[in-house]
């Protein structure tokens, strides 16, 4: 579904992804982390092309991102996007937030589209605020917002960049239900997050990245229990610690 | 009178200065300056958005074109713009360009340079996060930019906006060097024939600027509110 190879980016003179090779199957769950700076958002964002790669080979559901030809707009239709910082559009009302894409893009007439919202809606438990505009609602109820946004568009592929970060911690639970039941329900996932009871629960692989580069990569009950690389010990030393 | 003001010189020639000689003559005064402002305020509002749009464009030919006609623009007094197109424009165009329409493109012009730098900032100012968020959905950069940057950003834009008709409004007055026979051209005429009231006249014309500013203000500002409203914050 996902190709990484021999991927590098840089920013200026800053290596932000050096030589990233990764392949990711249709249904799988991938948890990233890794302390800050690691590159880890970066190449979340490279995979819908918000961060162009410099070097190496991306196909993304068959289509390859390094040829100029590729239709990027048609790609990311396929792909969700969560973002920490949520960016639902504040001028427009929830239902519209979520409605906007498939109208404009897949030309569903507003009767279909509205239907598929409330369902959505419905699914991230959330019907009741189909009226209501972003400022009205909390952190939480906004990111399960955006994540309804993006399935809206019967994605193939979800990818959410730190979606608890910016959360109040009481928050954080009904946004983890929400990508939990996705992944149960076979979305392709791939999830920047230093949520470990989340990966360690759902996820079928973790990666851990550091300094651009993927130092460890296995299930999760591998990496929890028996961390190969030095950096991993320490970052799950300091994660998994409430105080330190 | 008024502490030594006899302001009869207005009241005996009020028609002259709401309309001028119109139905009889063309229209004039007060008429002709609000015809004046509301034209260029319309087409330099398509102005202004076009090259703000231009000079945000990805592509660098417009980029390049907006700030070459923005920066000339604004690197001349508004006087010169008014002459080179009273001058300019019947030459170019023939004969049918009348004065008020030289008027009219020449505020367009200005004004147009002005609010596409509040347009550029208006749309700099939204988060970059709004961009990213609409083409992740797979819109186009234009969609993104039409459904989800603009009417964010012009709401942001209105003070602006109104600051600069504002000052449109006002600069109308300068088509009296032309010869249209716009608010202060009228009052310049009555003055010289009567010569004995200019303190009178003056004051009145500049009664009726403050009022038409005001009354345009007052109407933004009730928009502002209700967009606010509609946004629900």
């Amino acid at each position: 579904m996902i190709r990484f190879e021999g991927v590098h980016k840089w920013f200026g003179k800053l290596h932000v992804l050096n030589n990233i090779n990764l392949h990711v199957r249709a249904g799988e769950v991938v948890v990233v982390c890794g302390p800050s700076g690691s590159g880890k958002s970066t190449l979340i964002r490279t995979i819908n092309d918000l961060e162009p790669i410099n070097e190496g080979k991306l196909i993304v559901d068959g289509m390859d991102l390094s040829e100029k030809k590729t239709d990027i707009n048609k790609l990311r239709a396929e792909i969700g996007f969560v973002f920490q910082q949520f960016n639902l559009y504040p001028h427009l009302s929830v239902l519209k937030n979520i409605t906007l894409a498939p109208m404009k893009i897949r030309n569903k007439t507003r009767k279909e589209a509205e239907e598929k919202a409330l369902a959505l809606l419905e699914r991230v438990g959330l019907s009741e605020k189909r009226d209501a505009y972003p400022t009205q609602l909390s952190g939480g109820q906004q990111q399960r917002v955006a994540i309804a946004r993006g399935l809206a568009m019967d994605p193939k592929i979800m990818l959410f960049d730190e979606p608890t970060s910016a959360l109040d911690p009481e928050m954080i639970g009904e946004v983890l239900q929400v990508m939990k039941d996705l992944a149960l329900s076979g979305m392709t996932m791939i999830v920047v997050s230093h949520e470990m009871g989340f990966a360690r629960e759902v996820s079928h692989r973790i990666i851990f990245m550091d300094f651009g580069t993927i130092l460890e990569e296995a299930p999760p009950e591998e990496f929890f229990k028996n961390p190969k690389h030095d950096r991993a010990k320490q970052f799950l030393k300091q994660i998994l610690s409430p105080m330190h | 009178m008024i502490g030594g003001l006899d302001f009869s010189v207005v009241s005996d020639n009020l028609s002259y200065f709401f309309i001028g000689r119109y139905p009889k003559g063309p229209l004039g005064g007060v008429g002709l300056t609000l015809y004046l402002a509301v034209v260029s305020l319309a087409l330099s509002f398509i102005g202004g958005l076009v090259l703000g749009l231009m000079s945000v464009s990805r592509n660098r030919l417009l980029r390049f074109g907006s700030s070459t006609v923005i920066q000339t623009i604004r690197g001349m007094p508004l006087l010169m713009v008014i002459f080179w197109m009273f001058f300019l424009l019947p030459a170019m165009l023939g004969s049918g360009m009348t004065a008020s329409w030289t008027i009219i493109v020449a505020l367009t012009l200005f004004t147009s340079a002005y609010m596409s730098e509040i347009v550029r900032a208006g749309i700099v100012g939204i988060p970059k996060g709004q961009t990213e968020a609409a083409i992740s959905t797979g819109l186009s950069h234009g969609q993104a930019m039409f459904y989800i940057i603009l009417p964010q950003a012009l709401r942001n834009m209105i003070p602006s906006f109104v600051n600069q008709f504002v000052s449109m409004i006002k600069d109308t007055s300068l088509a009296f060097i032309v010869g249209v026979t716009e608010l202060t051209q009228i009052a310049t005429q009555i003055n010289n024939r009567t010569m004995l009231y200019p303190t009178e006249i003056f004051i009145f014309i500049a009664v009726i600027y403050f009022v038409i500013c005001f009354a345009f203000t007052e109407l933004s500002r009730w928009l502002e509110r209700r967009l606010a409203y509609r946004k629900a914050i």
